[in-house]
């Protein structure tokens, strides 16, 4: 089991911040993730189809290859505008 | 108390009260710098009345920490510390503060120009506008990952 939050305009559009998630095999990685959320229904698609998404695990940005594994944070985030 | 902090919080800071931590250090540091972000008029509709910031709780405090890590790693730094706030402000609200003593003031102008550039495309802060009219996401700059690139070694 993962948990994945949602930040921003994605938690907005998801109205959604955050859920459990069971990973359905080992070596599952990031972009396996990602390509099954995109499959939900919309707003889903739109949403997290967006070129520009980060991703964190447990707190440090990753990349689609990452591997994910039982009781990581994961964060999809739109690119960040603080400062 | 540590030389080297980082705060992220609501509540708005006192650059002057910064300005003493700073100079305050033991080290004799030559140069004090402190930079300071605040709400901007410029890129907003005219009827927008606040910005709403948002962040990652946890995340947030870990990048920042990096940098400072990395900074100190860089140039040779006495003290400094980041400010930065989330929540609802209004125009001309401070949102981030820099500060950094160095015994050299090249040291000073690189690092805290590094720690604002970088802070600009990590960590993880997300405005929106609140106007009238209803709320919207700002979108991130093209421009502002152009100015962190040349700090990637």
């Amino acid at each position: 089991m993962i948990k994945i939050l949602y930040f921003a305009r994605y938690r907005e559009q998801l109205n959604c911040d955050g859920e459990s998630f069971e990973l359905p095999r080992d070596n599952y990685t990031l972009a396996e993730l990602l390509a099954e959320l995109r499959a939900r229904p919309e707003p889903w698609p739109s949403t997290l189809g967006d070129n520009n998404l980060l991703a964190a695990v447990n707190q440090e940005l990753s990349q689609a290859e990452h591997i994910l594994c039982s009781g990581d944070e994961v964060a999809l985030f739109p690119p960040v505008t603080g400062g | 108390m540590s030389d080297f902090i980082v705060r992220v919080q609501t509540q708005d800071f006192d650059p002057n009260a910064e300005y003493q931590w700073l100079r305050a250090d033991s080290a004799g540091s030559g140069a004090l710098l402190s930079f300071v972000g605040q709400v901007r008029e410029f890129n907003l509709d005219s009827d927008v009345s606040a910005l709403q910031l948002e962040h990652y709780p946890g995340m947030t405090e870990k990048v920042l920490e990096k940098l400072l890590t990395e900074a100190r790693q860089r140039w040779q730094l006495s003290r400094a510390k980041i400010i930065h706030r989330y929540g609802r402000l209004a125009i001309n609200d401070q949102i981030v503060y820099i500060g950094v003593a160095s015994p050299h003031r090249d040291e000073a102008f690189d690092a805290c120009r590094f720690l604002i550039d970088v802070l600009k495309t990590q960590a993880p802060f997300w405005k929106k506008e609140i106007a009238d009219s209803g709320e919207r996401w700002l979108d991130a700059r093209a421009s502002d990952q152009e100015q962190a690139k040349k700090w990637i070694t």
